[in-house]
């Protein structure tokens, strides 16, 4: 399931339903005028993978992760994702109510500041029952119940449920984050640098937790960094990109052990020595 | 009768026949905010300008008006906007409920069961339930379109979280037809259930916002809640002190600086009529008994 390369595309017509991927880009591309944020990306995530998405700041890493999880069209090209009932289908196509449903269903993003991604003045246990409203959960007590278990899941003390996360260090609210987003049993989760801003005693620890969960859960997730250590550790498959393309793709041991192209090596030789 | 320089009921006919035009659109989708050309209204914002102007575009004629301020008819705000209609449209004013063909209100609504030739108009500060979870209306439009309504309970799951139970006691959320939710305007809760499948037409107005939204008769309303939390109308544990009504929305009156108290009724035509009938409180015993205390 592993050694899937950017050509796994054409996977899609295989007959088994397992061998099809979650998620396709194909050819995809978003430009500014003249400026092409992002360039002919193609790739297909497998149920249970971890991608990996690398490079430095403005190679077109987030605009990707926006136009995967659709919050940004495409120029060109298309993004088709496997759904609950094994129908794969075109984003693009999707109207708004649907896409919305997805985005709070059976997707999770995780992004890099927790206050965006959360509602700092509303209680943590509030904060991992949204989802659970919006899809018409009607009973405080289950609720409330839901949430505690989350809290416990991701190192959080089931005391604190009634905070806001707006006193919640930034390790916690990170955390909190990632159940917010989980508390529905996503099937895809984005991350858009996930550890980026913490020490890095809390990354070690967010990162050997969302190990744990991405493993419990069999999800699939792509993670955009610039950290190679992030990707290293949570990752199955590395992407490299630079000035808005793919530049590299393959295995993480594979990529970061033995770069082939003369950026990647520069990226991985850039890490400082611990 | 009417001062020559304006036209019934103050506004101009365009003007009533846009806002017209509005009302029927709200009358159609129940519990829907329709955007309106607001007008500039001899009175500050708050004052009730989105009512006034929903109230002179139905007015006719033949109307008997009545306006209430927090049930009370003998309120500056009421008075001044029944006078000013008087004075605009010279319609027949009236403080009784039951007389009344169109009803303007603030914050609540008369205890006495309205009857299908009236009217209800709402004066609204603020029409957007979600405002205050998402302050952007962008995004709280788009959550209309898409009825999605989970936030609204995250407000009610924050109540419960921190005061043990729905502590929402005014402009409580109620859901309209089974599809929009809305604010009700800042009556208080218990005055909810009387929305749910009402004789008589509501509508609101909000003039600074420029919202006008409506619910048709006989419209289902019902307020949100959790299945182990349900909804409960409140109301102080005490009868009125002037006609002993159990069944009123009561008014704490503070009557010294000891802390004496009296609950009256806050709507004051049904405490008057009960009391006309010969309902007696704690407070208003017959004339002989005070000469006996004298």
């Amino acid at each position: 399931m592993l050694d899937v390369t950017v050509n796994s595309i054409e996977m899609n017509t295989r007959s088994s339903a397992s061998a099809e991927p979650l998620l396709v880009a194909a050819n995809l591309g978003k430009s500014y005028g003249r400026l092409a944020a992002c360039r002919d990306v193609s790739f297909g995530l497998y149920s249970g993978e971890v991608l990996a998405i690398v490079g430095e700041s403005g190679s077109g890493k987030s605009t990707l992760l926006q136009m995967l999880s659709a919050q940004l069209a495409p120029t060109s090209g298309r993004v088709s994702y496997r759904m609950r009932d094994g129908v794969t289908r075109d984003l693009a196509t999707m109207g708004e109510a649907e896409r919305r449903f997805l985005f709070r269903t059976d997707w999770g993003f995780v992004h890099q500041d927790p206050a965006m991604g959360l509602r700092m003045a509303v209680s943590a246990g509030a904060n991992v029952g949204e989802r659970l409203m919006a899809v018409g959960q009607n009973h405080y007590g289950k609720i409330r119940d839901t949430a505690t278990s989350w809290l416990e899941r991701v190192e959080i003390s089931p005391e604190r449920i009634d905070d806001a996360p707006r006193t919640y260090s930034g390790g916690m609210r990170q955390r909190l984050q990632i159940a917010r987003n989980l508390v529905t049993e996503p099937r895809l989760v984005f991350m858009d640098e996930p550890t980026g801003g913490l020490d890095v005693s809390v990354q070690a620890r967010l990162l050997d937790m969302m190990r744990t969960l991405v493993s419990e859960l069999g999800l699939s997730a792509i993670v955009v960094t610039h950290d190679l250590a992030v990707a290293r550790l949570l990752s199955h498959r590395v992407m490299v990109m630079q000035g808005g393309r793919v530049i590299e793709t393959g295995l993480t041991d594979q990529v970061l052990d033995d770069p082939r192209e003369p950026y990647t090596q520069l990226l991985v030789s850039s890490i400082l020595p611990a | 009768m009417n001062a020559p320089t304006y036209n019934f009921a103050y506004l101009d006919e365009q003007t009533k026949r846009m806002i017209r035009r509005a009302i029927l659109k709200a009358i159609a989708i129940p519990g829907y905010q329709v955007p309106f050309a607001s007008r500039e209204m001899p009175m500050p914002y708050g004052w009730g300008t989105g009512g006034v102007q929903v109230t002179a575009a139905i007015l006719g004629p033949i109307d008997k008006l009545k306006v209430i301020d927090q049930g009370s008819d003998d309120t500056t705000n009421a008075i001044s906007i029944r006078k000013f209609f008087e004075k605009t449209a010279g319609v027949a004013v009236t403080t009784s409920t039951g007389d009344a063909t169109v009803i303007q209100t603030r914050h609540r609504i008369p205890e006495a069961m309205l009857q299908a030739h009236q009217v209800l108009v709402y004066q609204v500060p603020i029409p957007e339930p979600l405002r205050f979870l998402e302050p952007r209306e962008t995004e709280t439009r788009r959550m209309h379109a898409l009825a999605e309504y989970g936030l609204m309970h995250v407000k009610l799951y924050e109540d419960i979280a921190r005061f043990g139970h729905i502590a929402t006691s005014y402009a409580y959320p109620v859901k309209v037809n089974a599809r929009y939710v809305m604010d009700p305007s800042p009556t208080p809760k218990f005055d909810n259930p009387k929305m749910d499948n009402c004789a008589a037409l509501q509508l609101f107005g909000a003039g600074r916002e420029k919202r006008i939204y409506a619910i048709p008769p006989y419209t289902s309303v019902v307020s949100l809640d959790f299945e182990d939390h349900p909804f409960e109308p409140y109301k102080h544990k005490a009868c009125c002190a002037l006609c002993n009504a159990e069944d009123s929305y009561l008014d704490e009156i503070v009557t010294d600086n000891k802390g004496s108290r009296m609950f009256v009724c806050s709507d004051t035509d049904y405490c008057e009529t009960r009391q006309s009938q010969g309902h007696r409180g704690s407070e208003n015993a017959a004339p002989y008994a005070e000469s006996a205390n004298a």
